[in-house]
């Protein structure tokens, strides 16, 4: 589903991805974790079509980047740390907008349904401004699902969160997960990571450094295999 | 709907989405976000506030420093004019473009499946728009305060040239500006040298409407102004997509 190879992203001097190879499965759920700095923004907002590589070969869903992003974009749903919504406008008049934006046929369907499913129907009509972070957080993931893309995106959507606010995006995301999406997830919490994702990839240095399936470590070995990695 | 832990899964998963590549999903992605600038304007009325009260106070402030007879007023009306819509115009591009980066939501923007070209179309046509509606303010104001009439038709076609040059240019630049840090200040830096082969005819051509000249000297600057508008529009549609991307 998703297949990077060789893939380097300088910012003038500065190198932040070098050579990174990274391949996902359709239907896997992969956690990028590693320290500030490493790139996972970087390398995030690349498959999502935002930032160009430097050199090396992108491929999402079968689509080169950045020749075929168009493709790309419409089977890619993406939550960032910001929520990617206006605070002026209304939950539905947020969906109502990107729902128009993807060209959705029937939108008020599935506007009601996204609403319902992120638990915000109640709060419809409020304007986003007026929302606390875990609320707004919720509905930038029914933005991002409200095309039902193939492929999420998640770039630290903890961000800011409480604990509570934390536990219902967790459900969220597993909810999501669950409905045979392929999802890539960049957290600084490895046990989050850990128990969300399939596979945990640890980005250090623009490189790939280490990747285990959860099936295949003991959670209580990570934390080690981080720090040699990443030399923390 | 069955409900699990706090939230809802949704069982019926049917999207359908419509093609968003010909012409009818760029135009509907166009008028998407003239929608959602006019609306999210409508409530908070930040933007237009702010221009309308520049505007204003700039046109006063002249009216108190330029204490001249009638015939020396005829010959800075439009000079006056053009200076008050560019400053507010500057304020409004960079409010407009400021909404955008605050929250992400240019990368929500970008992340729709539609040619970027449409989304600056979509901002610019809604900066015309605020630049109208003030334009449509200041003009009955400045009527009265300058004892001018300005309403006669070839004037305000040289304004709607002039805002959609000005608005044109401004559109692509504070896209790039509100990028940096310093946008603020650097918007009105980049802007005003750019955009002067519009500001200038339409200086000379709103002079020429106003003193009464013939039409054939009037026709060369408002030939440039045209030329100029569907320059700038252009070199928009073919750069827009490399000024927003990283």
């Amino acid at each position: 589903m998703i297949d990077v190879r060789g893939l380097v992203k300088t910012f003038g001097l500065k190198s932040v991805l070098r050579g990174l190879e990274f391949h996902v499965e359709r239907g896997e759920f992969v956690a990028l974790v590693g320290p500030n700095g490493a790139g996972k923004t970087t390398f995030l907002r690349i498959l999502a079509s935002l930032s160009r590589p430097s050199t090396g070969e992108v491929r999402v869903a079968g689509y080169r980047l950045p020749a075929q992003a168009a493709a790309v974009r419409i089977r890619l749903g993406v939550v960032s740390h910001q929520p990617l919504l206006y605070g002026d406008l209304t939950a539905e008049e947020n969906l109502f907008f990107y729902s128009r934006m993807y060209g959705l046929i029937n939108p008020e369907r599935r506007v009601r349904a996204v609403l319902d499913m992120v638990g915000l129907q109640a709060r419809r009509r409020d304007l986003v401004r007026q929302f606390s972070r875990g609320m707004q957080q919720r509905l930038a993931i029914g933005r991002a699902i409200l095309h039902d893309p193939e492929i999420l995106l998640f770039d630290e959507p903890h961000t800011g969160l409480d604990q509570e606010a934390a536990a219902m995006l967790d459900t969220l995301l597993r909810d999501v997960a669950a409905r045979d999406r392929t999802v890539v997830m960049t957290s600084h919490n490895l046990d989050r990571a850990a128990d969300l994702a399939q596979r945990i990839d640890i980005l250090s240095k623009g490189v790939i450094a280490a990747s285990v399936k959860r099936t295949e470590i003991d959670p209580l070995d990570l934390p080690k295999l981080y720090r040699s990695v990443t030399h923390v | 709907m069955s409900e699990i832990g706090t939230t809802k899964v949704l069982e019926d998963n049917l999207v359908t989405l419509r093609r968003t590549s010909g012409l009818g999903g760029y135009l509907r992605a166009i008028g998407a976000i003239v929608w959602k600038d006019l609306a999210a304007e409508l409530r908070s009325r930040e933007l237009l506030g702010a221009m309308l009260v520049f505007a204003l106070l700039v046109v006063l402030i002249f009216n108190f420093a330029l204490e001249l007879d009638i015939r020396t007023r005829e010959t800075v009306t439009s000079g006056v004019l053009w200076v008050t819509f560019a400053f507010a115009g500057t304020l409004g591009l960079n409010r407009s473009m400021a909404v955008e980066k605050d929250r992400g939501c240019l990368d929500g923007l970008l992340l729709a499946p539609v040619d970027r070209s449409a989304l600056y179309f979509g901002k610019a046509l809604g900066n015309l728009v605020f630049m109208l509606i003030v334009e449509a303010i200041v003009l009955p104001l400045y009527s009265v305060l300058y004892n001018t009439n300005l309403f006669q038709p070839g004037l305000l076609a040289v304004i709607l040239l002039g805002s959609i040059g000005y608005v044109a240019v401004g559109t692509l630049l504070s896209s790039m500006a509100v990028q940096a840090r310093t946008r603020d200040v650097l918007l009105p830096i980049l802007l005003f040298p750019v955009v002067l082969p519009v500001l200038v005819p339409a200086v000379k051509a709103s002079n020429g409407f106003l003193l009464g000249f013939e039409m054939a000297e009037i026709w060369s600057w408002l030939n440039l102004l045209i030329v100029y508008d569907v320059v700038f529009i252009a070199v928009a549609f073919m750069v827009f997509d490399y000024v927003v991307e990283e």
